[in-house]
C-alpha cells in the first residue's frame, strides 16, 4: 500500500514516516503530498507564538484537552501539534523538548505530536511547516496547532499559516512588551495573559490593550472598515465586522482560563467564515505557497543551464567592476551564461 | 543532498527523578549534530513507545537508576516492536548490573553505559547502529 493511502487510513506509523520524508523534502514525501492535497482544507489551523518561557507548550496542552474532552457539550475533536523549536547554527543538532509539556496528552489517540527542528532554513521551514500541516489535515486532525517561538521574521512567517493566530505575553516582560510590539503583537487574533496569576497582570493587560488600540490603524483594519477614521471610534461605533484581538487571561499550569481561551478560537473561526477571510486566509496561504516553490524551481531549473565557465568568468568581471551585480543578472537572465 | 538527520527520543521511564545523565547525554547529542526530542521525567513505557511512534525516531535513549530496568526496558522494546518500529535502536543508560547486561542485549538493546561512560563512544555507537538500521 502507498504511504499516503496508509496515511489516510488512519495508519499512525505511516504518518509519522511521511512527516520526516516530507521534513526532509524527499521525492517520496512530496508525492504523498500530491496525492493527499486534495484531502487537505479541513482543518483549524491555529498558531501559537511568543517569547521563550511564556507558556506556549503548557498552553497548548490545556487546549488540547480542552478540546478532546469539551465542557461545552461539543463534540471531543481530534488535535494534532506541531512544535517547532530552534536548531543550533553552530552543530546543526537541537533539543526539543516541548513534550515534556504536554504529557498529559499521552495515550490519546486523538492527539498526535510532532517536534520538529528549525534546521536553519528560512524558506524551508515555512515550506516543511506546511507539509507537515497539510499531511496531519489530510490524516482527519481537525484542529492543529502549530508551536513557534516568537523571536522573528521566520515565526511570524510560520504563524501566517494559521487561520488564528495566539500570541502568548506573560506579566513582568516589561520593557519587553515594548520591544515585541512593532513585531509579532501585530499578527496576533488573539491575545493570551499567561500566568495571569502572577503580580503585575492589570499592568500587563492593560500595556496590552494599549498598544492594541495603537494598532488599530493597521492595514488590516482599514480594509476591514473602509476608512482610516472610523479606527478612532468608540467600541459602539464599530461595526460587527470587524475583529478586535480579545485579551484572555489564563493560567496554563492549572487550565484557568482555558474554556474562555477556547471559546474566543471558536468566535474567531465564526468570524472568518462569517466575514470570508476563511477563504481569503486560505487562499493567500496557497499563494504564498506557491510563490515560495515557484522561485525554488525558476532558481534550480536556471541553474541546471548555467555553464561553470562562463559563470566563473562573469564572476572575474563583478570583482574587476567591470559589471554590476544588476549587470550580472540581466546577463544571466539573457542566456549569456548558458551552456 | 545531507545526510539524513538523526533523531533521538531521550526520556526517563520510571519513578527516580535523577534527569541530570539524561540532560547531559541529551545535549551530547544535540552537539553531535542529533535532533534529540526530551521528554523528560517518569514516562511510562506506553508514552515512550507512543513518543518515538509520533516522532518517527532513529534511537531511543533510556536513562534509568531506579533499578527497574529489567521491567521497564523488556515493555518499552515490546511496544517499539508491537508498533512496528522494529529498526529504532535502544540504548539504556544509568545503573545497570553488570549480571542483567547480557539480558538486555539479547532483548535487542544496542548499547549500554554505566557511570564514566564517555559521551564521545555513545554518539559514535548510535551513529553507526542507527546507519546499520538503515
Amino acid at each position: 500500500m502507498n504511504l499516503h493511502q496508509s496515511v489516510l487510513q488512519g495508519d499512525r506509523l505511516a504518518l509519522a514516516r511521511l512527516l520526516t520524508e516530507i521534513e526532509n523534502d524527499s521525492a517520496a514525501g512530496q508525492q504523498a503530498l500530491n496525492e493527499l492535497f486534495k484531502n487537505t482544507g479541513k482543518a483549524h489551523l491555529i498558531g501559537v507564538t511568543g517569547a521563550p518561557g511564556t507558556g506556549k507548550s503548557s498552553l497548548v496542552n490545556q487546549l488540547a484537552l480542552h478540546f478532546r474532552n469539551p465542557t461545552n457539550g461539543d463534540a471531543a475533536r481530534r488535535v494534532a501539534v506541531v512544535a517547532v523549536d530552534p536548531t543550533s547554527p553552530f552543530t546543526g543538532g537541537a533539543v526539543l523538548g516541548d513534550r515534556v509539556r504536554m504529557r498529559e496528552l499521552s495515550g490519546d489517540d486523538g492527539v498526535f505530536i510532532r517536534s520538529m527542528a528549525t534546521r536553519g532554513s528560512l524558506g524551508g521551514l515555512a515550506a516543511a511547516t506546511a507539509g507537515l500541516v497539510q499531511a496531519l489535515d489530510a490524516a482527519g486532525y481537525e484542529i492543529i496547532f502549530i508551536e513557534t517561538v516568537g523571536a522573528g521574521q521566520t515565526e511570524v512567517d510560520i504563524a501566517k499559516l494559521a487561520h488564528t493566530t495566539l500570541v502568548v505575553n506573560v506579566p513582568g516582560l516589561g520593557d519587553d512588551v515594548q520591544a515585541i510590539k512593532a513585531g509579532i503583537l501585530e499578527i496576533a487574533d488573539i491575545l493570551v495573559l499567561n500566568k495571569a496569576d502572577r503580580p503585575g497582570v492589570e499592568a500587563a493587560e492593560r500595556a496590552l490593550l494599549g498598544m492594541l488600540k495603537l494598532g488599530h490603524p493597521t492595514k488590516r483594519t482599514i480594509m476591514h472598515h473602509g476608512q482610516a477614521q472610523t479606527v478612532e471610534s468608540t467600541d459602539a461605533e464599530i461595526s460587527g465586522d470587524m475583529w478586535i484581538p480579545p485579551i484572555r487571561r489564563t493560567v496554563a499550569t492549572d487550565g484557568k482560563g482555558i474554556p474562555e481561551l477556547a471559546e474566543a478560537i471558536a468566535g474567531h473561526r465564526l468570524h472568518l467564515e462569517k466575514t470570508g477571510d476563511w477563504k481569503l486566509r486560505d487562499r493567500a496561504r496557497l499563494e504564498s505557497e506557491v510563490e515560495t516553490l515557484l522561485q525554488q524551481s525558476l532558481v534550480s531549473r536556471w541553474r541546471e543551464n548555467v555553464n561553470a565557465k562562463k559563470y566563473e568568468a562573469m564572476l572575474e568581471q563583478l570583482l574587476a567592476r567591470e559589471l554590476s551585480p544588476r549587470q550580472a543578472v540581466a546577463a544571466m537572465l539573457n542566456g549569456d551564461t548558458a551552456q | 543532498m545531507p545526510e539524513k538527520k538523526i533523531r533521538v527520543l531521550v526520556a526517563k521511564p520510571g519513578l527516580d527523578g535523577h534527569d541530570r545523565g539524561a540532560k547531559v547525554i541529551a545535549r551530547a547529542l544535540r552537539d553531535a549534530g542529533m535532533e534529540v526530542i526530551y521528554t523528560g521525567l517518569r514516562q511510562t513505557p506506553e508514552m515512550i513507545a507512543e513518543a518515538a511512534l509520533q516522532e518517527d525516531v532513529d534511537a531511543v535513549g533510556l536513562s534509568i537508576l531506579s533499578g527497574a530496568h529489567m521491567a521497564l526496558v523488556p515493555r518499552v522494546v515490546e511496544l517499539l516492536r508491537k508498533n512496528g518500529q522494529d529498526k529504532v535502536r535502544v540504548f539504556v543508560g544509568g545503573i545497570i548490573p553488570d549480571e542483567d547486561a547480557p539480558k538486555l542485549r539479547e532483548l535487542g538493546v544496542a548499547g549500554i553505559y554505566g557511570p564514566g561512560s564517555l559521551t564521545q563512544k555513545i554518539i559514535d555507537d548510535i551513529r553507526n547502529s542507527v546507519r546499520q538500521a538503515a
